[in-house]
């Protein structure tokens, strides 16, 4: 399967099927945010479980690339410790950068977003959750006393 | 007498931009409310105004110097007559709308609203009319209140005499919405702010590039202007103030060529206009501005309106038959042509990524304008905006572009 059609067949799946998506009202970790490139918002919800990040979801209104990124990053961050959700965040964006070529093993079906590479403008929409999920947790981290991941 | 009709074939040859291709594909300008194209007369006057007469202006005594004075003061005599207004000391130049707006709000609100003072809006308003008021609100005490707009972003005027009382010092609503192509009952709601003493300020962003203006006509006390809307050059265009309200009001930038005599702890200011324009101004875009004044006049504004109506006529009836839901009013009477709209379940981004593929040109998004955004109770929408340039087979592509779309998502 071409770049391109991985693309449009994962995003469209996780678009039209978002994988946690719903409203956690006691979360004990949340954030939201508007996409700079405004028209999507998108709140995260998350807990941390002696360091590791489990029950994330998300909540919000927005275009096939945001939400979709979202959906995955909830599948791929969830079971995850801290430090490596983080990492993981990073990678997204060096991605998204088009600075780093993770492949399907090492990333999973995130590398679908690669696509979104060719319209720079848009790469806004895919790193909205990533960001607000680090948002959340390092806000998590700095209220735990725990040293700021240099980043 | 009909206005002669925009020739828009001939016209398009002027904007060399609209010669681009994208990947093999025309370009589809739709984005005229964002900014508009530029004609060559204007590309060359500001090329020509940096080649053979760039001096700075109100200061030399040489003869290049009085050139570049008297371009930009030419300008400056081009908007007032343009829009109607008395005489030049009238004109402020500036970078348009969002400038004159913090200027309108800095220097008259802040120094005449004071605690219980009301600021009336409306709920279409773009943020640059909407901010500087809260920033005001803040510094003075005063509150704002709206004028509201319904689920359709129709503006319900049945309440005002309950919006604008007595304790309304100013109203400041839009000319024509960004959104929605909205054209207001200006000369109404400005004897509805006369009879209780409040001023009106008038965003003309949208309004002044697509219709004629008479300020004097209108009654009204402020009106901003944007260049760079109206085939200007960007950073052009500036405010319309009735002469007794800006003798009154407070400067707004200190520096240069706003002062009379600058002492260790105070100074006096010069006369109006140029005591509002601090520092060297913009001084090529004007002389641009003015260029693009003289093309749209030699075209007509009737005409120019003419032609609006009919393209959006055919673009909202183009697109409510291909199955989108277009916001706002549908007669063209009362709306210009900015068109926002909803196609089936599609996200505007990823709507305007598609019609970019077929290289169209929309703006997708909140376009300035949260509070009417919520008001239509959707997180964003796709807007397309005509011109005088703009054809009926471009709006053809557009809908073309929309079957695409739905191509790709498959919903």
């Amino acid at each position: 399967m071409s770049l391109e059609e991985l693309y449009k067949e994962v995003i469209l799946d996780h678009y039209k099927n978002p994988r946690n998506k719903r409203d956690v009202p006691d979360a004990p970790l949340s954030c939201h945010r508007n996409n700079p490139l405004c028209g999507d918002e998108i709140t995260v919800y998350a807990d941390l479980s002696d360091g590791v990040v489990t029950d994330v979801a998300f909540q919000g209104q927005g275009c096939s690339i945001s939400m979709s990124s979202a959906s995955m990053m909830t599948e791929a961050v969830s079971g995850k410790p801290a430090a490596e959700a983080l990492a993981m965040a990073v990678e997204f964006r060096s991605m998204m950068a088009g600075e780093a070529d993770p492949s399907e093993d090492e990333f999973g079906e995130l590398v679908a977003l690669k696509g979104v590479v060719k319209y720079p403008i848009r790469v806004k929409c895919a790193v909205l959750a990533w960001d607000v999920l680090q948002e959340a947790l390092q806000g998590a981290g700095e209220a735990a006393g725990a040293q700021p991941h240099a980043l | 007498m009909s206005p002669r009709p925009l020739d828009v074939a001939h016209i398009r040859k002027d904007f060399p931009v609209l010669e681009r291709e994208f990947d093999g594909k025309p370009l589809v300008y739709l984005d005229s409310a964002a900014t508009s194209q530029k004609p060559q007369a204007v590309i060359d006057a500001v090329s020509d105004f940096y080649a053979n007469h760039n001096a700075n202006v109100h200061r030399g005594v040489y003869g290049l110097a009085e050139e570049a004075t008297a371009m930009f003061e030419g300008a400056r005599a081009k908007l007032a007559r343009f829009i109607g207004a008395p005489d030049s000391s009238t004109i402020v130049f500036n970078r348009g709308t969002t400038e004159s707006m913090n200027l309108i709000a800095h220097s008259y609100g802040r120094k005449f609203l004071k605690e219980g003072d009301e600021i009336v809006l409306s709920e279409l308003e773009h943020h640059s009319n909407i901010v500087p008021w809260q920033f005001c609100a803040n510094a003075t005490g005063a509150t704002l209140r709206y004028i509201p707009a319904d689920e359709n972003g129709i503006l319900d005027l049945s309440g005002l005499d309950g919006i604008i009382t007595e304790r309304t010092k100013i109203v400041s609503v839009t000319g024509m919405s960004n959104v929605l192509g909205t054209l207001l009952p200006l000369r109404e709601l400005a004897d509805a702010a006369h009879a209780v003493g409040a001023v009106i300020a008038v965003d003309g962003a949208q309004l002044v590039p697509h219709a004629r203006v008479d300020v004097t006509e209108l009654d009204i006390d402020f009106l901003t202007i944007s260049g760079h809307k109206m085939c200007g050059p960007t950073a052009s265009g500036g405010l319309y103030g009735r002469r007794e309200l800006l003798e009154a009001m407070d400067p707004f930038l200190g520096g240069g060529e706003m002062i009379s005599e600058v002492f260790h702890d105070h100074a006096t200011w010069n006369e109006v206009p140029a005591k509002f324009e601090a520092g060297t101004p913009n001084i090529a875009q004007e002389v641009g501005f003015g260029a693009a004044i003289d093309y749209l006049e030699a075209l007509g504004m009737d005409a120019i309106r003419d032609h609006e109506r009919s393209i959006t006529t055919y673009a909202i009836d183009r697109l409510t038959d291909a199955g989108a839901r277009v916001f706002g009013e549908e007669d063209v009477e009362v709306r210009g042509g900015a068109v926002s709209f909803a196609y089936k379940e599609m996200h505007p981004h990823d709507l305007a990524t598609i019609l970019d593929e077929q290289g169209v040109c929309v703006r997708a998004g909140h376009h300035c304008a949260q509070l009417l955004m919520r008001r239509l109770g959707v997180p964003a929408t796709t807007r397309a905006s005509f011109y005088i340039y703009n054809t009926k087979e471009e709006v053809d592509a557009l809908v073309e572009a929309l079957a695409k779309a739905e191509d790709v998502f498959g919903f």
